[in-house]
Parts: C-alpha cells; sequence; structure tokens
C-alpha cells in the first residue's frame, strides 16, 4: 500500500509533504491527497476489489494510507437497494437508494471518513483526536477512537438533538457544548486546532478524511454492476461528499472499470441553511454565507468550506441544485420509511425531499437510473418526527377490545376509534 | 485606534511570529493596507489580484463574519478584535 505522492493546493498548486497540515500557506486553499495513479493502475483491478471483505478498505489503494488500515475497517459497503415503491410513488423507471442509515458502528456517512481519518491519525502518531461536529461526526469519531485506544475532544453545538448527544457521550470522549450555531464551532476549532497538537478530523487531517467519503460513490458504482448512474442526488453540508463522489466516479472511469463517468449530480439542503443550492439556483459562483435555521442540523452549515467546488462541480456535471422546508423535509422522512421500511434522519428526509422536488420539475428524467444517497439514520433524530406519526391506540389485555377495535377499523377503515373502544370498555 | 488582529498559522512567519499584532484604521480595508505597509507581502496572501479577500479565507469582527457586514467596508473600532480563518470542513 501507500500510493499518496504528496498534498496539493487545489488552488494555486502548490505540494507539500504528507503531513498533518489542511490549508496552502500561500493562497489559504485547500489540499488535496495526490495519488500516483499510473501505479495504482497497475495493481488494481476490479477482481481484486471483489475479492476482498465487504467494507470500504476494498478500496484501499485509493485511500490515503501508507500502511494497513487499523481503525474502523469495518466501516462502509452498505446495501444499495432497488426501491421499487418509491419508484412507484415518484413515477420513475429505475432508483436506487445507497443506505448508509445502516454504515457501521454509528450509522452514518461519517463512519467511511472517520476510519481514514483516524487510521492516518495513529500513521502520524497522534495520542488525542478531536472534531467540530453537526452530530454524526461526533459520533464516529468518538465511537472509533475507543476502538483505537485514542483520546477524543468532540466540540458541538450545545443544542443539538438528544440522539447525536446521547450517541456522543455515551463513548465517554471529553464532549463541549457550545452556544450558537456549528459555524461558531468550528471558527473556534481552528484555533484550537492551532494551539493544541490534536488530530482534528475536519481540520488538519481533513484531507485524509474526506477522502474515505469517496468509497460512497465507488460502492454505487461496483454494486450497480460496475456503471455509474446517470443521477444522483446528495445530502450538501460542508459540501465535501458530493465532491468526493464525483471523484470516485471519474477515478473508476480513469481505471477503464466503468465505461462512462456521465453522472449528473444534485445537491440537496434544507431551505434554512441553503447557501451552495442558492448559489447554483442563482448561477452565482461565489457562496454567500447564511445563518441556519433548520431542524436538519446535521447538514446545517452557514458558511460551507467546500460550497465553491461543489457549485462547480453540479454545474459541470449538468446537474442542479435543490432545497426543502422542514415540513417537506418532514414529509421525506415518512415517504422513505412508508415505502422503503427505511428510517432516516433529516438529513435523509432533505435528499428525498429534494430528488421528489427535482423529478416533478422535469430536472431528473423519470426514465433514467437514479440514486438517493441517504447518509444518516432516523433514531438520531426523533425529534423531526415526534408528534407528527399519530399515537399507539391504547387497549386493555382483553380480546374483547381488540375486536371492538377490529371492527372499527374494518367498518370505518379509520384509525381515530381508540377512544370509542376504550368509553366501551369502561361502561363493562 | 488600535485593534487586534489574531494572525493565522500560515501567516506567522511574516509577522515574525506573532499570534497577534495591534494595528489601527477605521475600516477592514484600511486594516489590511496598515498590515501591508507593517508586514510587506500580508496583503497579497489575504487578497488575490482584484483585491478581493481570497475565497477561502473567513474574516471576523468580534466573532462576526464579515460578509455579515460591509465586507472589506465594514467598520472596526478600538479594542476590536479581528480573526482570520481558513474555510473548515465540517459535519
Ligand atoms: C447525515 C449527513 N449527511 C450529509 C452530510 C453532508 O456532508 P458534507 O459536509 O460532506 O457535505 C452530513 C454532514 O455532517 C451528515 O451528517
Ligand atoms: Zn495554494
Amino acid at each position: 500500500m501507500g500510493f499518496v505522492k504528496s498534498l496539493k493546493c487545489r488552488e494555486c498548486g502548490q505540494e507539500y509533504p504528507k503531513e498533518p497540515i489542511h490549508v496552502c500557506s500561500f493562497c489559504f486553499g485547500p489540499l488535496e491527497v495526490e495519488y500516483d495513479y499510473d501505479s495504482i493502475k497497475k495493481v488494481l483491478t476490479k477482481n481484486l476489489i471483489a475479492s476482498r471483505s465487504e467494507n470500504m478498505w476494498r478500496y484501499k489503494e485509493l485511500l490515503p494510507l501508507d500502511g494497513e488500515p487499523t481503525v474502523g475497517i469495518d466501516a462502509g459497503f452498505t446495501p444499495l437497494i432497488r426501491a421499487r415503491n418509491l419508484e412507484k410513488v415518484l413515477g420513475v423507471k429505475e432508483l436506487y437508494i445507497k443506505n448508509d442509515s445502516v454504515n457501521y458502528p454509528t450509522w452514518s456517512f461519517k463512519d467511511r471518513v472517520v476510519s481514514a481519518a483516524l487510521s492516518k491519525a495513529k500513521e502520524f502518531g497522534f495520542k488525542t483526536v478531536a472534531c467540530a461536529t453537526t452530530g454524526n461526526l461526533g459520533n464516529a469519531v468518538a465511537a472509533q477512537a475507543v476502538q483505537a485506544g485514542l483520546e477524543s475532544y468532540i466540540f458541538m453545538p450545545a443544542n443539538l438533538e438528544q440522539g447525536k448527544t446521547i450517541g456522543t457521550l455515551v463513548y465517554g470522549p471529553k464532549v463541549i457544548g457550545i452556544e450558537g450555531n456549528y459555524d461558531g464551532v468550528n471558527r473556534l476549532c481552528s484555533e484550537i486546532a492551532g494551539k493544541y497538537k490534536w488530530a482534528f478530523a475536519n481540520i488538519n487531517v481533513r484531507p485524509y478524511y474526506s477522502e474515505g467519503s469517496k468509497t460512497f460513490g465507488h460502492e454505487i458504482v461496483e454494486q450497480l454492476g460496475w456503471k455509474a448512474p446517470k443521477h444522483i442526488v446528495v445530502p450538501m453540508a460542508g459540501g465535501s461528499l458530493i465532491l468526493k463522489i464525483f471523484k470516485a466516479i471519474k477515478e473508476f472511469k480513469m481505471f477503464g472499470f466503468i465505461p462512462d463517468a456521465d453522472t449528473k449530480l444534485y445537491g440537496a439542503q434544507a431551505s434554512g441553511s441553503a447557501p451552495i443550492s442558492t448559489a447554483v439556483k442563482n448561477g452565482w459562483d461565489t457562496i454567500r454565507p447564511v445563518k441556519p435555521n433548520t431542524i436538519a442540523q446535521s447538514i446545517a452549515i452557514g458558511n460551507p468550506a467546500d460550497g465553491y467546488y461543489a457549485v462547480k462541480t453540479i454545474k459541470e456535471s449538468g446537474g442542479w441544485a435543490e432545497d426543502v422546508s422542514d415540513d417537506e423535509l418532514v414529509e421525506g422522512i415518512k415517504l422513505l420509511a412508508s415505502t422503503e421500511g427505511i428510517f432516516t434522519e433529516t438529513a435523509g428526509g432533505v435528499t428525498v425531499a429534494v430528488a421528489k422536488k427535482l423529478i416533478e420539475q422535469g430536472r431528473i428524467p423519470r426514465n433514467e437510473l437514479t440514486v438517493i444517497c441517504i447518509t444518516g439514520n432516523g433514531l438520531k433524530t426523533q425529534e423531526a418526527v415526534l408528534g407528527r406519526l399519530g399515537q399507539p391506540r391504547l387497549i386493555r389485555a382483553t380480546l374483547d377490545d381488540f375486536d371492538a377495535l377490529m371492527e372499527e377499523d374494518t367498518s370505518s377503515a379509520s384509525p381515530r376509534g381508540t377512544k370509542r373502544v376504550l368509553a366501551a370498555a369502561k361502561k363493562k | 485606534m488600535p485593534v487586534t488582529v489574531r494572525v493565522p498559522t500560515p501567516l506567522r512567519p511574516l509577522t515574525g511570529n506573532a499570534e497577534q499584532v495591534e494595528v489601527t484604521g477605521r475600516s477592514i480595508k484600511e486594516i489590511l493596507d496598515n498590515l501591508e505597509s507593517r508586514y510587506p507581502g500580508i496583503k497579497s496572501r489575504l487578497c488575490d489580484e482584484k483585491g478581493q479577500i481570497r475565497r477561502f479565507i473567513n474574516v471576523y469582527v468580534n466573532d462576526e463574519d464579515i460578509r455579515f457586514q460591509k465586507n472589506q467596508d465594514t467598520p472596526v473600532k478600538d479594542g476590536d478584535r479581528i480573526s482570520i480563518v481558513p474555510a473548515i470542513a465540517g459535519g
């Protein structure tokens, strides 16, 4: 292993050695991992990949380690399912769900990036890892740090959903809640990262971390039988995942694993935090930051670091971006659950609702292969649907009560009979 | 009217490794010009050829992004604290 040549500035091309650094010291542009693709091409084949275990490290030549992965090695290779019921509801011919809501170990696509980040942090010899998080990243860093025997510090907005907060605390890291929104957390963390010599997943080891997202795209292509979809709908926060999915498809095209890389990328945001989709829709090439106001907290980033490139990549691919209200995203969560039996979090609700919108707008043609990226799990954001799903109907533990209830169901086909059943039960 | 500017790591070689410096000026633009006369070369690191602040740099006056204010025309006053922070990924 070990095909990384250097780090390279995406803006000005300046090269740097493989170190825990993330910005170009000349122009502040983001540093990207540079691979020796010629050497990878000589060893990596579809058969070799297919012969390996079902996790993200089956593509290890395209990941930024010098040695073997040591942390989170069971992440990835989540199901790609044909969504036949959702196809009918949306009126489309061929629709798939890539389901990272069941990723391992913490049920979001962040398990991938963190596996890459912490494996790299171990290579660098760090003893402490950290991150600024909107929820999922913190869950993944805290859990995988335990596996790796590393100390961890998690910085997050103080008002995150209970599931996200508990899903970090349970692993026993140092957790710091910060007043205000995520963008403030990030700004503070950049100062902390300058002062304390830790591996910050999303800061100084970000060039390595973000490469882990590529495997989401690699898997889609492999699981479709080595074929790139025509359309992919991707949730966007900082805008990194959408870039890396595109990069993954282009890598496979470069190796000749697929004939074409003509996938159109569609970015999904919540309207209350939509700096990237707003730029796409208005034809701007700069991002105007916003102050987030949405229940989709995992993707509520008002100042997206990769926003500029996300806009560029979406346009280049021939895709588009859209955003949806909080009500629409809740309907998106319910739609996916009620058609495919998948309970996704707010970000997934956004992605489903945006896909629906784009299909209705005619931007995604009804007869072409489309993949919706589901990146997180609904059990972590239960507040979003609390009070919007009705209640269990209460009866006593008697067959009489249940029979009365069934009678109502068959006569009225209405689920609102509980009260009368209970009233009837009381009379007896 | 001196304000405090926190210097990000990549620029510290230019400020003799100072983590923060005191500069005078009434707007971000004046601060940038005065930084340049004190530490020649620093402005071209922060701004592109057109004089715009580079797209991966965020500038804050007392914790508020200047893009929510008047960009380089954002006024600054005695005792204000300016941070220059590279863009950061998230999740
Ligand atoms: C569930 C979920 N989906 C999508 C994203 C978006 O990721 P990116 O910042 O790469 O755009 C995040 C980021 O936190 C997330 O938690
Ligand atoms: Zn550069």
